[in-house]
């Protein structure tokens, strides 16, 4: 019993968190590194450009033409916690275009037309549920394919979603054979302002950006999906069903893809089947903006929310202060690699033996 | 040689083991892991389980978690015949197990690991993190695991033994009957492996069985109650505190002494 009543005050491997400079509390959390960036730059353009940039109709310029992009990452999220990858966005958007526009094709309205023939003053709530309902369809099975590869036949998730991308992407150029549909019957809802002032693809971001948020900070589902992403070993031996879940996180993926299909059917009017081609590529660098590890099991709804503003903001001020808008591209690809060089920095000095 | 007396009876009780198997036969194909191996654990008592490499003591180690079914042999729990179909059976049973490896999730705090996989809930679908906290919190007082001074923190910043401590707290947590504890103290320093003994035989005086497997001979004459050796797949000696010393445990280990009848 000697060694059992050992008792040192000097126990070098503990933790001094008192010590912990404010460097080491920053890099400790990646999302006040982004937000530091995005109020720079907001602050920068501010100066800048005082008039254009700062009133607010710019802004809320700005968040409509995020919304689409926003509802994605959101997925996007999810997936990456998991240190998987989503590629397959496009397909996953495109098909929920074109599943939404065959499904309008399919309501008769009356001697030959269909809801998708009819104008934004005729479209009524029905039209806007079965556009709605087909597209997360659309979504739901690029998201189950992906789910079912990933989680069961253990393909690694780049070349799982890389091979949806292009199954999906063919699949709808197929049902359209190859050209755009036009159609005016969701404009109420791409268009319209249910909240006075406030563009409805803003309030049904913000939902999504509420309900991610809930969903992988507050619940059980998403507390699973960051065990998953940093130890699945761990989280198999305590009782999770960690194929199931994976397969689910994917579902989520497949139809946060889907909806943004719609909201994107209903903001252009038309289909797109080669429009949303990088919107995988936006999506990631948004989630790895914000400071969601590509390792998994680190990450959250807000950093994402400041990486889809962050492209966006440069971009536009850039246009504003009248720069050649392009070089959003070369500070974004910068900006990532710093983001994710935080991300490395950050795990070195936290893990230990 | 040997007047020693086989552990039929403990303390000159007639207790019923926590957890025993009787007969227990595993194979992957050639090699047979265990043939005909028993074990017994009783209620507040550190059991250790000592045998050379290749002994089986892992396989038997995880036929009692419910990691893999026996070929042949019976698992009894307080005395009466189980079958584990996965490890969440053991785990009903009141069997929990801290591996060599810990299975924490290093990005997650300590109470996140403490309640993965059996979150509370409020809504039924949302965790309820604070009440979770307060509750490991309260778990780690009464252990004594005074290693963790955050709980906020991941435990992936955490040394070496306060991950052991967490991952120890959370089986003595759940465990109602035994804790299995593979070399928990193979990889600390010296204060560490001092104080995971502590919390060995602390929650040992709680009533549970403690199944300690360690090749650290010295210490596990230091800390268990009985010892049970296994060789080649077959138990060939236990011993009561006090009835052995490390020249015969390594005996026993090599084959050179055996106290059970070799069936």
């Amino acid at each position: 019993m000697s060694t059992g009543r050992i008792q040192d005050p000097v126990d070098t491997g503990d933790v001094a968190p008192a010590r912990q400079s404010i460097a080491r509390a920053i890099l400790a959390n990646p999302t006040i590194v982004t937000f530091g960036a995005l109020l720079v730059i907001v602050l920068a353009f501010s100066a800048l450009a005082p008039g254009l940039f700062t009133q607010g109709s710019n802004f809320v310029q700005l968040a409509q033409n995020v919304a689409i992009l926003t509802v994605v990452s959101v997925g996007t999220t999810f997936v990456i916690i998991t240190a998987g990858v989503d590629l397959s966005i496009p397909s996953g958007i495109v098909l929920g275009e074109v599943f939404a526009v065959q499904a309008l094709k399919l309501v008769a309205v009356g001697d030959g037309t269909t809801a998708f023939d009819v104008g934004a003053d005729q479209t009524t709530a029905l039209y806007v549920f079965v556009a709605v309902a087909a597209a997360l369809l659309g979504g739901l099975i690029i998201g189950l394919i992906n789910g079912v590869v990933v989680a069961y036949l253990r393909v690694p998730p780049l070349l799982a979603t890389l091979g949806t991308l292009g199954a999906g992407l063919g699949v709808a150029l197929i049902m359209q054979n190859g050209v755009n549909s036009a159609t005016y019957a969701l404009d109420p809802v791409g268009h319209g302002a249910l909240i006075a002032g406030i563009p409805n693809l803003i309030i049904v971001a913000l939902v999504v950006v509420i309900a991610g948020f809930v969903l992988l900070h507050m619940s059980v589902f998403g507390r699973h999906t960051y065990a998953i992403g940093s130890n699945p070993e761990a989280a198999r031996r305590v009782g999770i069903n960690v194929e199931r879940h994976l397969l689910r996180v994917y579902l989520l993926g497949g139809v946060a893809s889907g909806f943004a299909g719609f909201l994107s059917l209903s903001y252009f009017s038309t289909t797109s089947v080669a429009g949303h081609s990088t919107d995988n590529l936006q999506a990631i660098t948004a989630v790895a903006l914000g400071g969601t590890s590509l390792f998994g099991g680190v990450g959250s709804i807000i950093g994402t929310l400041i990486g889809v503003w962050i492209p966006a903001v440069l971009k536009n001020g850039f246009i504003i202060t009248g720069v050649q808008p392009y070089w959003q591209d070369v500070a974004v690809g910068f900006v990532l690699i710093a983001a994710v060089w935080f991300d490395q920095l950050r795990r070195r000095s936290r893990d230990r033996g | 040689m040997t007047t020693i007396a086989a552990g039929v009876a403990m303390g000159g009780t007639t207790a019923t083991p926590a957890v025993s198997v009787h007969g227990v036969s595993k194979s992957f194909g050639h090699v047979r892991a265990l043939r005909g191996a028993s074990f017994e654990a009783f209620p507040g008592q550190v059991t250790a389980l000592v045998g050379d490499n290749g002994a089986g003591k892992s396989t038997l180690t995880k036929i009692l978690a419910g990691v893999m079914p026996p070929d042949e042999g019976e698992i009894r729990v307080d005395g009466e015949p189980v079958h584990f179909t996965d490890p969440l059976d053991a785990k009903r049973h009141g069997i929990e197990t801290v591996y060599q490896d810990l299975a924490l999730v290093p990005d997650l705090d300590a109470a996140a690991n403490v309640f993965l996989g059996r979150e509370l809930r409020r809504l039924r679908f949302l965790h309820d993190h604070a009440e979770m906290r307060r509750r490991t919190a309260k778990a780690f007082v009464d252990l004594g695991v005074g290693l963790v001074q955050d709980l906020r923190v991941p435990v992936a910043s955490f040394s070496g033994g306060q991950k052991q401590g967490v991952a120890i707290a959370r089986s003595a947590m759940w465990a109602s009957r035994v804790i299995i504890m593979d070399e928990p103290t193979a990889a600390l320093g010296v204060i560490q492996t001092a104080r995971v003994i502590e919390l060995i035989q602390r929650i040992r005086d709680r009533g549970l069985a403690v199944i300690f497997i360690a090749h650290n001979l010295p210490q596990v004459l230091e800390v268990s109650d009985r010892i049970e050796v296994l060789r080649l797949g077959r138990r060939v000696a236990r011993f009561e505190r006090g009835e052995a010393d490390v020249d015969r445990l390594i005996a026993a280990i090599s084959g050179a002494f055996a106290n059970e009848a070799v069936s």
